[in-house]
């Protein structure tokens, strides 16, 4: 077996407390949150660390809580937890139905929503979907807290803009209006994704004019990605926007910038692009209106 | 660190490092090798074992993280007198497993979707043991298997 070096784990009992040692250790230490990616990693000896500072002994910071118009999850809450949790299925069914699909069972059972956005790990696809919503990550270090979007809390692949002593505390989403829909997809041959896509589109009353919309695509590139111009040829008449889907395709892969890995050449992920956000683009606007 | 936990049943107390994943302490420590450990990534599912009812990858869970919790594992699943688990023995019945690394995951991962869900539809058991891999069956004697069970362990609550 593939044995772990040794290191010391230490239990916080609030989130100061944790910031505390996590400046204390400085780079010798790390937040631990379930250890679904960070393990794997430590173990094959990409990272070391003497000292990991385990997050879930803070009491509180798992809560799934309803506010006026978001939904606040806590980082540590459990990938399954929020799968299961009634409250999500019933205000942010798309976030439900994401969840339902990461990785595999046991993932999810261990694995954290602040842990998968604090590890910024390319193909999260919590990632994709939470920056199409416009989620915010708040951090609390020893100074005080703020409040990022997700485009700028990952800012590459394993990157974060988290301080050495922030904690990521929990994740906010404004819930969509009455007006919009939200789709999540993916495609996966492998344990991870090859291209997640979200879109969340504003249809007018009538069901034919989308007035708003947002597309992006995430695990071809470093980060999740959006583009502009994709979205502002995704609005307009349902049967123009419909003819415009190849254009709104390669504006979105020109601003993602696919790679060449393993799970495809950047030409492929191009191609899938376009195949999945037209996939989303028809579910979209088959689906029926949410009744909050 | 010092280490409580309930492992198939029976108090366990046993000193570890912070550092001991659990396959490490159920196979070196505790002689359970029942439990496999193939990918070592979380993502093969071979060394799949229940905390608190859950299925998890014991090969990068650190053992730290049961404390004071459930664990089973398949050594726990048969009744004292070797009577095998329903899931077990459909297991046999049905062929699900020719080598039969994967089985102990397997089994482990479908009796906690059975005690969550105790009438799966062939969708939920494919979606549920999608990160169970196996090389030999090509799955279907194994989703056939876990149905199978879900009859038997519904009749014998009758």
């Amino acid at each position: 077996m593939m044995p772990l070096r040794r290191f010391q784990m230490h239990q916080p009992k609030s989130v100061k407390e944790a910031a505390e040692m996590l400046a204390h250790y400085g780079e010798k230490g790390r937040l631990y949150a379930g250890g679904t990616e960070l393990l794997l990693a430590m173990k094959h000896d990409l990272l070391r660390y003497e000292h990991l500072v385990d997050v879930k002994t803070v009491p509180g910071l798992d809560k799934i809580e309803a506010q006026n118009s978001s939904l606040r999850i806590g980082s540590v809450a459990t990938h399954r937890s929020i799968e299961k949790s009634p409250l999500v299925k019933e205000r942010l069914p798309v976030m439900a139905e994401m969840t339902r699909y990461i990785a595999n069972v046991r993932v999810r059972a261990t694995g954290t929503l602040g842990g998968n956005i604090g590890f910024a790990e390319p193909h999260s696809d919590p990632a994709t979907l939470l920056l199409a919503l416009g989620a915010k990550a708040t951090l609390q270090g020893q100074t005080g807290e703020r409040s990022l979007a997700m485009n700028e809390i990952i800012v590459g692949a394993y990157e974060t803009a988290l301080a050495p002593d922030e904690i990521l505390t929990a994740i906010e989403i404004p819930l969509p209006a009455r007006s919009q829909r939200a789709i999540y997809l993916k495609f996966q041959i492998h344990e991870r994704p090859v291209l997640g896509l979200a879109l969340i589109v504003d249809v007018d009353a009538s069901g034919n004019t989308i007035t708003k919309a947002k597309a992006v695509v995430g695990a071809v590139s470093p980060a999740p990605c959006r583009s502009d111009k994709a979205d502002a040829l995704l609005v307009g008449p349902k049967d123009k926007v419909e003819k415009q889907l190849t254009d709104a395709a390669r504006a979105l892969a020109d601003a993602a910038d696919p790679v060449d890995d393993l799970e495809g050449s950047a030409e492929y992920k191009r191609h899938l692009i376009g195949v999945y956000l037209r996939r989303a683009f028809t579910q979209a606007l088959a689906s029926p209106l949410r009744n909050p | 660190m010092r280490l409580c936990f309930q492992l198939n049943g029976r108090p366990v107390e046993i000193e570890c490092e912070a550092a001991d994943t659990l396959a490490e302490l159920l196979r070196n420590h505790l002689n359970l090798t029942g439990t496999k450990v193939s990918c070592e990534v979380q993502v093969c599912g071979a060394c799949t074992v229940l905390v608190g009812g859950l299925p998890v990858s014991s090969c990068t869970l650190l053992a730290y993280e049961v404390r004071d919790k459930n664990v089973v594992t398949i050594e726990g699943l048969a009744q004292p007198d070797g009577t095998l688990h329903p899931i077990q023995q459909a297991f046999i019945d049905d062929f699900a497993f020719q080598c039969g690394f994967c089985t102990p995951g397997m089994i482990l991962a479908a009796k906690a979707l059975l005690d969550e869900n105790p009438k799966p539809s062939e969708d939920d058991v494919i979606h549920y043991m999608d990160g169970n891999i196996c090389r030999c069956t090509g799955y279907v004697p194994i989703v056939r298997a876990i149905q199978k069970a879900a009859e038997t362990l519904k009749e014998s609550k009758k």
